[in-house]
């Protein structure tokens, strides 16, 4: 509630909030899944589970692009760059998540050159600054990272780079919706859908969750406020028995998405036939390949890739959490063999995981101070 | 992770027309227009930064609420940082923690 109170627009958010309130039906249990991780740290950060009756119940999905990679594909990135004459590039977020050797900057730190780049276009620089070298970027992310990838690696062929390459780990957002509804035991009432993997796909694309899967949705922006204008569209579309697609964040937004970054995606990339999330395991068609035309920066085909498979713990009940079946202090390991600091599970792994979040921001408050250790 | 940064356009490049100089609370990067080419920027727009690609160009009012948003999410000096981080090998300043930066040797 301190973090709402500082906000500007208070007055908005106490009238959003009171709607909310007017909406919910209280012999309900509304259970709502924000998709991003975005979202998911912004209503740990603004503490807007306080400003939600006790009914409405946030679920946090599987949008947090470091959290579901499986640790076999940092293995397998990690093990290319021990050819001492390859640059292992990425981006900061990924520079501290556990291989099974270590994370990227432990393997720097035993000789293995490791970089942070903010952008791809970085990497592909340092590419042609060093042409002795060859510089591999380890590219992750949903719909809102793939096209800067995807132009990129368009650039580096038109300039024909031949030292650089991607190691390509993109996931698309829509399959993984799929997932969580089609698995045993969901209970989801509706969706706050992704706010920036919108402004690329646009919102055409979850027209199915309302027609077929009859969930409501709202693509939402990230501010208080927003997330809380969405949950009245919800509440509204439940009240009224309709399930459609609503775009609260129609000044990013636009209906039918960025068509250049659609087109530059369509250029590179094309679909895996499946491709493993870590806790929640393979699913069909959820994450691109760079295509046969740009093999030639393909790190997967350039390098040997020694393709390694780590299980998650059996322990670790990440799949049950990303679903909404357990709460993240539900799990077993949660604050205990698995924190912030030592990741077992993927949600984690990153501020933006469910469980580093509530970690963070509720059980550091809750927990660790009423046992008298400062949050 | 998908957060995206406001920047206003200072100046388009004139023989590129897919890189741009933008401005973020008075640091000044290069970034790439090139998911833009649809419906160009120009010079003085404020654009949604992702990645150092420019994602989607958003009113003035809008780029300073996103602003307001970060820095109230205390992520504001990290979104400075990535900014900062743009093309940093191109430039002999910039904000290099030794040992763990691109430093572009």
């Amino acid at each position: 509630m301190k973090y709402v109170d500082e906000f500007r627009e208070a007055g908005v958010i106490s009238k959003a909030a009171d709607e909310i309130r007017r909406l919910a039906d209280s012999e309900r249990h509304y259970r709502f899944m924000e998709v991003c991780g975005g979202h998911t740290h912004a209503i740990y950060r603004f503490g807007l589970k306080d400003l939600l009756p006790p009914n409405i119940e946030l679920i946090h999905g599987p949008g947090c692009p470091v959290c579901v990679l499986p640790m076999g594909r940092i293995d397998d990135g990690l093990s290319i760059a021990t050819d001492p004459d390859v640059v292992f590039t990425a981006f900061g977020d990924m520079m501290r998540v556990p291989g099974t050797k270590g994370s990227p900057l432990e393997h720097k730190a035993r000789g293995m050159d490791v970089r942070i780049v903010y952008s791809p276009s970085d990497a592909l620089k340092l590419a042609q600054k060093n042409p002795d070298k060859q510089v591999m970027f380890f590219a992750i992310g949903f719909e809102t990272t793939a096209p800067s990838t995807a132009l990129t690696l368009m650039r580096a062929k038109a300039l024909d780079v031949q030292n650089f390459s991607v190691f390509c780990n993109h996931v698309t957002i829509i399959p993984a919706i799929r997932a969580i509804l089609d698995s045993p035991g969901m209970r989801i009432d509706a969706f706050i859908g992704p706010g920036h993997v919108s402004t690329v796909i646009g919102c055409r694309p979850y027209e199915w969750i309302a027609k077929n899967e009859h969930k409501p949705i709202a693509v939402s922006g990230f501010e208080p406020v927003d997330i809380l204008q969405s949950i009245v569209m919800l509440l509204r579309q439940l009240k009224a028995g309709e399930t459609k697609v609503e775009n609260q964040y129609t000044r990013v937004v636009p209906w039918e998405g960025n068509r250049a970054a659609l087109k530059a995606m369509a250029e590179v990339f094309e679909l895996r036939p499946y491709f493993e999330w870590r806790g929640m395991g393979f699913i069909s068609q959820s994450a691109l390949r760079i295509r046969a035309a740009y093999a030639t920066w393909d790190a997967e085909q350039r390098f040997q890739v020694p393709g390694v498979r780590v299980t998650d713990p059996k322990a670790a009940q990440c799949g049950e959490v990303l679903k909404g079946a357990l709460k993240p202090i539900q799990c077993k390991l949660f604050g205990k063999e698995c924190t912030p600091e030592h990741p077992i599970g993927a949600l984690m792994v990153s501020s933006e995981g469910s469980c580093a979040a509530y970690y963070n921001y509720e059980y550091r408050k809750t927990v660790l101070t009423s046992i008298g250790i400062p949050a | 992770m998908c957060l995206a940064i406001p920047a206003k356009i200072v100046e388009l490049s004139a023989e590129d027309p897919t890189r741009a100089l933008i401005e973020v609370v008075g640091v000044r990067r290069h970034v790439d227009m090139g998911l833009l080419q649809d419906d160009p920027p120009r010079s003085g727009d404020w654009v949604l930064v992702h990645v150092g690609f420019a994602m989607s160009k958003i009113s003035e009012e809008q780029a300073l609420d996103q602003l307001r948003m970060l820095s109230m999410m205390g992520e504001d000096e990290a979104a400075l940082d990535e900014v900062k981080g743009y093309g940093s090998h191109d430039l002999t300043e910039g904000r290099l923690t030794p040992g763990e930066l691109s430093d572009g040797t």
